[in-house]
């Protein structure tokens, strides 16, 4: 007999429709309070205020299409959000203001959330599914210049790209990107030279989400199968599967790992919140509160690490906060 | 001047001196008249002198003081007799004996013996001459006035081991005493304590000259125990005297000795069983599975065991404790009474305790155990996932059509239990459906039966045939009637039926939006009929409330305010509901005997229609209804059976209430005065104790009516 598993810290409600995408912006100091956005299917892009627990503002950017990546450039008052009218925008949240100051058309009518690296200071990469149907686009921000344009070798059909992680060894160093595609398949990519350098078949069905630690050279993803495929990446860049876990329910669509690397979230088709400790992947905790699937985990990027929260947006339009595994 | 004479002579204590005079003049055998004129002076002093002083009487006078004097001073020729004894001189006990008992006899045992025993208690602990003194003292006691002496030794002994040095063998000696201690006491009365039982079989077991008593008393005991008229007829207040005396000898009982009577023993277990298991009452049903169980456990050592299913409570468990008590022979003799009493007390509820402690404890646990699981580099503790199960994905149906496919056809199970769980929620929200194919609906829904293990089925099948009885009454009501009185059916079927119609009438008529009271059953007055041992008590509650809260409006004219007013549905049904259900009771048929053994099924239809009865108070038809059931009662008022008597005096209470006061005056007066002196009857000779309090009521009900009609003249 372990602990039952704990009850939600708080549950954000009032998104009006399912909760598609989730992010933390806590790093902020006093008196600045800590902020969630949150990306729903009307639309609207909601920031959370996290200490009165209220939606501070409801932004209105994408015709009330579907919105389903936000992402932060280093403060809180820049905002990127991806909508399903095909637009990536750029907010300027700075003292009150809630207007649109650039935008992207990516002419991509797939689900597949960007990837945001950021390589130097005031230099970003973005990486979005173009719009051919099995290509990759790395744009730089904010110039939005094509840095390059990555398309798998003719005849491999991969299908569209799902999910996407730009990631760096460290900062100034050379930049790669994962990708997982429609056929199962998560291929390791290098920009300079636009080539894939390594194929692995993970799943059978499409990869819905993948997340990746550079420290360990390991990653993590899901998809409509009963399995999580914990993947490797040796000295060669190739990239070869490390362990297969069985889950009870199938169905994953998000995964994140804690930036500690300690922990990992997984969001589940059945209604229900996964944590796995990333070294082993020993199964933590399973957090059942949502009446709907789960759409996105994320954890938040507290400076203080007890103060570390997860949340998960559901198709049941909630956000639920949980504050798990903060003392290690 | 003769008071004060009087006064001073006992305070000087020459009481003693007296007695102690005649007692030696008895050894030399001398007038027995004057002994006799002594003996009723003595005695009855308090009463001559507060006959003569009227209200002046002196205090020591006062029987509360003058017999403990008394006491103390035959204490002080018991002493003399002693000594007397010692000293090798003769001396007779019987004068001190018929002091004693012609005390007892006029009730003042208490006073007395309250003084008496613990004294002797005292002194006869390692004093075999005053031991002997106690055993003579207590035989020279005249028969016409042992019983009032040895009720008063067994009351106040403080253990069965004391009794026994206070009584030694009179039991064996005196026919008397054996009469009560053997019959009277354990078979013909029921008044006394636990602890009272205790003393008397645990002296019965003290001794082997006795102990064959004690086999006799446990096969009387169980003869009763066993007997199914006995079962019948008894209050349930004596059933648990029996059985609680037949634990008592259970575990005084010895290997060889059971080992003798073993068959003896299993066939009145077997009879037992049987008639106690045919009874109504879930309380004497109970009290049977008990002494049954402890039975088999003392005469099946080694081979299997009865094992009933019931729910354990405080009595059972008292019961229980009585079968594994520590012989008192066990007991440390240097012990003070007084402690060993409250030892006795208190030993009850460490049992419970120690029954309860391991749930309690179960929560500390988990702790230290995920420690020792810990993964060494790994210091993440996980929680509990055993909630994480495989989500169900089947989809219950949407139309009725399609549910009477699944339930009649389906062997998905999934399906199946969906459909079930669903299937009040989709009739109530498609009545126009459901009428088309209510009939059909009734009929699958009767005989449905659990497929597979549903946590709360039979209420999701109640709730569901409840459901369709009140969307379309009159054909349902009509169908389910009639299999009522049908062949082939279980009695659980029929009971399920009386549950059926007794809970749509009640939702019917109660004037409450329909969705809402769905959820608030645990508010409403509901009777749990669901198969629970305690169903019939809370009819009785419902009874009593609804007694006590009509009783309330006849005598202050209050009447309860209802918010909103609805027409209340049922009374247009009520005769569908009703008539049918009155008709054939008396007919029976191969497979169901309402009349013969299937009386607790006619209980239940007693007590529905007294429900259905209530229910349609205000209808055009109650008149009709009320003559009815008040036939129904006349032909069925003597039945054996106490629960059948109650739902029969729950009828009654219903017609006083639902049939008004004018019809029922003019169209069944005499009826009505016929069973008035009925329920005089059931007040004073019924055995069972709810029955006479139920009759009382309906007794009241009937005297608040006349005085209405005395204040309202026509």
């Amino acid at each position: 007999m372990a602990l039952p598993p704990p009850d939600p810290e708080f549950v954000l409600r009032g998104t009006s429709a399912a909760v598609h995408t989730l992010h933390f912006s806590c790093a902020c100091q006093e008196p600045d309070f800590p902020i969630l956005f949150s990306g729903s299917e009307n639309g609207f892009v909601h920031v959370w205020n996290l200490k009165t627990r209220r939606v501070d503002t409801a932004l209105d950017g994408h015709g009330r299409k579907s919105v389903y990546w936000v992402e932060t450039m280093d403060a809180k008052d820049r905002l990127l959000s991806q909508g399903r009218d095909q637009r990536i925008c750029l907010w300027d949240l700075a003292e009150g203001r809630t207007s649109v100051t650039d935008s992207v058309f990516t002419e991509n009518v797939g689900f597949c959330r960007c990837s945001l690296l950021k390589v130097a200071q005031g230099r970003w990469l973005m990486a979005m599914a173009a719009k051919s149907l099995e290509e990759v686009q790395v744009l730089e921000l904010p110039s939005k210049t094509s840095v390059c344009t990555l398309k798998p070798e003719v005849g491999a059909k991969l299908g569209m790209p799902m999910c996407l992680k730009l990631w760096q060894l460290d900062s100034g160093s050379q930049p790669w990107l994962l990708a997982g595609y429609e056929d199962g398949s998560v291929i390791l990519w290098n920009l300079s030279m636009g080539k894939a350098l390594s194929q692995l078949v993970c799943h059978q069905e499409p990869v819905m989400s993948l997340d990746f630690d550079s420290e360990k050279a390991k990653g993590i993803s899901g998809s409509s199968e009963k399995v999580l495929s914990i993947w490797s990446l040796n000295e060669q860049q190739n990239l070869q599967v490390h362990k297969i876990h069985k889950l009870v329910n199938s169905g994953i669509s998000d995964i994140t790992i804690r930036s500690d690397k300690k922990i990992l979230a997984t969001a589940g088709w059945d209604h229900r919140i996964r944590i796995f400790g990333w070294k082993k992947m020993k199964p933590l905790a399973v957090l059942d509160y949502h009446t709907a699937t789960v759409h996105c985990v994320s954890f938040s990027d507290h400076r203080n690490p007890t103060e570390r929260l997860l949340a998960a947006g559901s198709k049941d339009h909630r956000i639920s906060i949980w504050s798990i595994y903060t003392q290690t | 001047m003769v008071v004060e004479t009087l006064e001073q002579f006992l305070q000087e204590g020459r009481l003693s001196a007296l007695m102690w005079e005649v007692c030696q003049q008895q050894a030399q055998d001398r007038s027995p008249e004057l002994q006799e004129t002594l003996l009723s002076k003595i005695v009855c002093l308090p009463d001559h002198v507060s006959n003569k002083l009227q209200g002046k009487n002196p205090p020591v006078f006062f029987p509360q003081n003058y017999f403990p004097l008394l006491g103390s001073a035959i204490i002080q020729v018991l002493q003399k007799i002693s000594d007397s004894l010692r000293g090798g001189s003769d001396c007779s006990i019987s004068f001190v004996s018929h002091v004693l008992g012609k005390v007892c006899i006029h009730g003042r045992q208490k006073e007395i013996l309250s003084v008496l025993v613990p004294h002797l208690t005292d002194v006869t602990k390692s004093d075999c001459i005053w031991q002997r003194i106690c055993w003579r003292l207590v035989e020279c006691v005249p028969d016409r006035w042992m019983e009032a002496v040895v009720l008063g030794f067994v009351q106040r002994a403080s253990g069965a081991d004391v009794l026994s040095r206070l009584l030694g063998n009179l039991v064996v000696k005196n026919k008397k005493a054996q009469f009560v201690m053997t019959q009277k006491l354990l078979l013909l009365q029921y008044g006394y304590t636990t602890a009272v039982l205790q003393n008397v079989l645990g002296y019965l077991s003290l001794d082997s000259l006795r102990r064959a008593l004690l086999i006799k008393v446990l096969q009387e005991l169980l003869e009763t125990w066993g007997s199914s008229s006995a079962v019948k007829h008894s209050p349930a207040e004596q059933q648990q005297y029996i059985s609680k005396a037949i634990l008592i000898c259970l575990s005084h009982l010895k290997e060889p000795e059971i080992e003798s009577c073993r068959q003896e023993l299993l066939a009145s277990m077997m009879a037992g069983v049987k008639c106690h298991l045919d009874s109504s009452l879930p309380q004497i049903r109970r009290l049977g599975m008990i002494v049954a169980e402890s039975i088999s456990l003392k005469i099946n050592t080694d081979g299997p065991v009865l094992k009933f299913q019931y729910e354990e409570d405080n009595e059972t468990r008292e019961l229980k404790s009585l079968l594994v008590q520590t012989p008192p022979c066990s007991v440390v003799p240097s012990l003070p009474d007084d402690d060993r009493n409250e030892r006795a007390d208190a030993a009850l509820p460490v049992v419970l305790e120690s029954n309860e402690k391991p749930h309690r404890a179960a929560p500390v646990m988990p702790d230290e155990e995920s420690d020792a699981e810990l993964d060494s580099d790994d210091d993440l503790i996980p929680y509990d996932m055993s909630e994480d199960k495989e989500l169900k994905t089947t989809k219950a149906p949407v139309y009725i059509r399609d549910c009477i496919e699944v339930l009649t056809g389906s062997d998905d199970v999934d399906k199946w239990d969906a459909t079930i769980k669903a299937l009040e929620n989709l009739i109530q929200k498609n009545p126009a459906a459901t009428r088309e194919v209510s009939v059909e609906l009734a009929k699958i829904l009767l005989h449905l039966e659990e497929k597979t293990c549903i946590e709360g089925f039979a209420e999701l099948r109640q709730r569901a045939q409840v459901a369709v009885l009140i969307t379309d009454p009159i054909p349902v009501a009509q169908y389910l009637t009639s299999q009522f009185y049908s062949l082939n059916y279980s009695l659980r079927q029929r009971m399920d039926i009386l549950d059926v119609l007794v809970l749509a009438a009640q939702e019917m008529s109660y004037p409450k939006i329909r969705g809402k009271n769905k959820h608030s059953g645990a508010q409403k007055p509901c009777i749990q009929l669901l198969p629970g041992s305690d169903s019939s008590k809370d009819w009785r509650r419902i009874v009593n409330e609804r007694i006590k809260s009509k009783t309330r409006r006849f005598a202050k004219g209050q009447s309860e305010v209802k918010q909103g007013s609805v027409p209340n549905e049922f009374n247009s049904i009520a005769g569908h509901f009703f008539f049918p259900l009155i008709q054939n009771f008396d007919r029976p048929l191969s497979t169901f005997d309402l009349l013969g053994e299937d009386h607790f099924v006619l209980g239940r239809l007693a007590h529905t229609l007294a429900i259905l009865m209530y229910l349609a108070v205000n209808a055009m038809a109650v008149t009709t209804m009320g003559k009815a059931l008040l036939e129904f009662v006349w032909a069925l008022r003597f039945h054996t059976d106490s629960y059948v008597r109650q739902g029969l005096l729950s009828c009654i209470s219903s017609i006083l209430l639902g049939v008004p006061t004018e019809h029922l005056l003019e169209d069944m007066t005499e009826e009505l005065l016929e069973t008035q002196s009925w329920l005089a009857d059931v007040v004073e000779k019924d055995p069972d104790g709810d029955c006479r309090r139920l009759a009382l009521q309906n007794l009241l009900l009937m005297e608040n009516l006349k005085k209405k009609l005395e204040t309202v003249p026509f």
